[in-house]
């Protein structure tokens, strides 16, 4: 029997607001445990929350930015549960009116493109974080009362990499609209999927389960493979789907049983009777909208467009805002786009790689490298030269001109100096020449080593093969 | 015949955490099926054209400036924890 996929993310963005969502405490990663909490956060007796405008705003500007309507009117809710990351039992969030619903983004995967419903999204308030030991568990309460948005997605994604592709689209979307960094491995971008199989043709879903700890978008679609493998024998055996939770294993890249999903959560929503409704204008709306920059897929199409570029690179260079924005920044300074497109895909993006940095933590200007183009472009240096201009420049900033003069790297192209050089290489080499000339072509590349040798990088490498080969034909 | 089973009672005395005996869940039976019969007496209001409302103050948007504070001091916050470690608190094992 086929089986046709089907697969639900949510997915969790901590806001990169100043301040908590319903406190003043401050809201950033990695302090010292237990030390960014208020009353408020600590559940103490006779508190009360007061929602923070940004996390509202921020809320609405990510809904918008993923084609959401934003509700007129939004409010929170108390969902109840016990557990040790709250110290309030219950979480406050949004249960029927969440600030967006309703959105869609389009992905691109193995060729086509497709549209992704989201359900909705709604705002509510981060836990605290547990250490498990032996016997005993640590909490840390410094993450406790972090805006979150949690966006859910409709069951739309059929395969693992389409789920792949959603990801990545919506962080760059999120990323764009500057309200979170999204950051999985410091936890500000967290996502559970849902999977479930049925038979090609049947209209009702089959049996879900439940993937977590899944660490990176890698390990989401290779959970998502295994779990699609897994459950697709169960039922060719004959066998049923249990409702359950499943761990990804990093290891194995296996998903194991976490537990049993008996009836539905209990959770006991009801309206949290601390907060008041929020009434959201068509001004308020207008005035968050204007905020949002342009958004990628936005970017791509104005690149293609515009600047002539291939749409590969035009899709490369708008995943994040910040490679997008250096781009263009690079072109104002004077580079050709194709150019500039293939520096920053190519050395820049590779140096950030092998490095482990983002763009700005290196030195590396706009306007140093549209100048070092511009050298290559009018001959002062071959592209040879320009990666060590390039190193220079990106780890010690500065300008490409000045650092081609100050370290004497100015391309040669004054033929009669070459000539000379040639002459002289061409007399040392005869065995060369010899095996040039009966055919091994292979020859001519140990020649022009040796005139880079011997200018140290400097010699224009059209000139040096065209001088090669009109002294060795003279011979 | 009760607005609330036993079964219900026990139930909603698990999500609690609230350990009960069987003689107090027949006791509490009883007294939950007076609060709900208590509660059925609005029913007799016609609310047809009643928008559903969450709160009884005419207010909205009550909204706070992004604006931090320092939080409180750890030994503060650890103060009423049972027991600490390494300015975490801790807390019996938790089997998810």
């Amino acid at each position: 029997m086929e089986f046709e996929t089907v697969i639900g993310l949510e997915v969790h963005v901590e806001l990169k607001t100043d301040s908590k969502i319903f406190s003043a405490s401050p809201n950033h990663f990695g302090a010292e445990p237990n030390t960014n909490t208020t009353v408020v956060d600590l559940g103490y007796p006779g508190v009360l929350p007061v929602v923070n405008k940004k996390a509202v705003e921020y809320g609405m500007k990510a809904s918008m930015a993923l084609n959401c309507e934003i509700a007129p009117v939004t409010k929170f809710d108390r969902k109840n549960y016990f557990y040790p990351d709250n110290p309030k039992a219950y979480q406050i969030s949004q249960f029927d009116k969440p600030v967006g619903e309703h959105g869609w983004i389009e992905i691109e995967v193995d060729g086509y493109k497709k549209k992704i419903g989201i359900t909705r999204i709604h705002l509510e308030e981060d836990a605290g974080k547990l250490t498990h030991g032996k016997g005993y568990s640590l909490v840390d309460y410094n993450r406790q009362g972090t805006p979150l948005i949690e966006i859910v997605s409709e069951p739309d994604i059929r395969t693992p990499n389409e789920a792949y592709a959603y990801l990545e689209k919506l962080k760059s979307i999120v990323q764009y609209t500057g309200v979170s960094d999204c950051k999985m491995e410091e936890g500000s971008l967290r996502c559970d999927a849902n999977i479930s199989l049925r038979p090609v043709g049947q209209k009702e879903f089959g049996t879900k389960t439940e993937l977590k700890n899944l660490n990176s978008f890698n390990f989401v679609r290779k959970g998502l493979e295994y779990e699609e493998k897994r459950q697709a024998e169960v039922l060719r055996e004959g066998g049923v789907i249990e409702q359950e939770t499943r761990r990804f294993d990093e290891a194995t890249g296996k998903t194991l049983l976490m537990r049993v999903k008996e009836g539905s959560d209990d959770y006991r929503y009801f309206p949290e009777p601390d907060l008041l409704d929020i009434v959201i204008d068509e001004d308020w709306k207008a005035r968050i909208r204007a905020e949002i920059p342009e958004l990628p897929d936005a970017r791509k199409t104005r690149y293609i467009d515009t600047f002539g570029l291939p749409a590969y690179d035009a899709g490369v260079l708008t995943v994040t805002k910040e490679t997008a924005d250096f781009f263009e920044a690079t072109v104002a300074a004077g580079a050709e786009p194709k150019q500039a497109s293939n520096w920053i895909m190519g050395e820049v993006s590779a140096y950030l790689n092998a490095e482990g940095l983002e763009l700005h933590e290196t030195k590396l200007t706009a306007e140093g490298l549209a100048g070092m183009i511009a050298l290559i472009e009018d001959g002062t240096i071959s592209s040879k030269i320009a990666k060590t201009v390039f190193k220079e420049l990106i780890e010690n900033g500065g300008e490409a001109k000045k650092i081609v003069e100050d370290k004497g790297l100015v391309q040669i192209s004054d033929e009669s100096a070459l000539l000379a050089i040639v002459t002289e290489i061409l007399d040392n080499n005869p065995q060369s020449i010899d095996d040039f000339k009966n055919g091994k072509k292979k020859a001519v590349g140990f020649l022009v080593g040796q005139m880079m040798k011997a200018t140290k990088g400097q010699a224009n490498p059209q000139i040096v093969n065209k001088l090669l080969m009109q002294e060795i034909q003279k011979r | 015949m009760s607005r609330i089973t036993i079964d219900e009672v026990k139930h909603v005395a698990n999500l609690a955490r609230l350990a009960i005996t069987e003689e107090e869940a027949e006791q509490f039976q009883h007294q939950l099926d007076a609060i709900i019969s208590f509660a059925e007496e609005l029913n007799e209001l016609d609310t047809d054209h009643v928008e559903p409302t969450s709160h009884v103050l005419d207010m909205n948007n009550v909204l706070r400036e992004d604006e931090a504070t320092k939080g409180l001091p750890q030994e503060e916050v650890l103060k009423n924890a049972p027991d600490s470690q390494d300015g975490y608190i801790k807390v019996p094992s938790i089997m998810d």
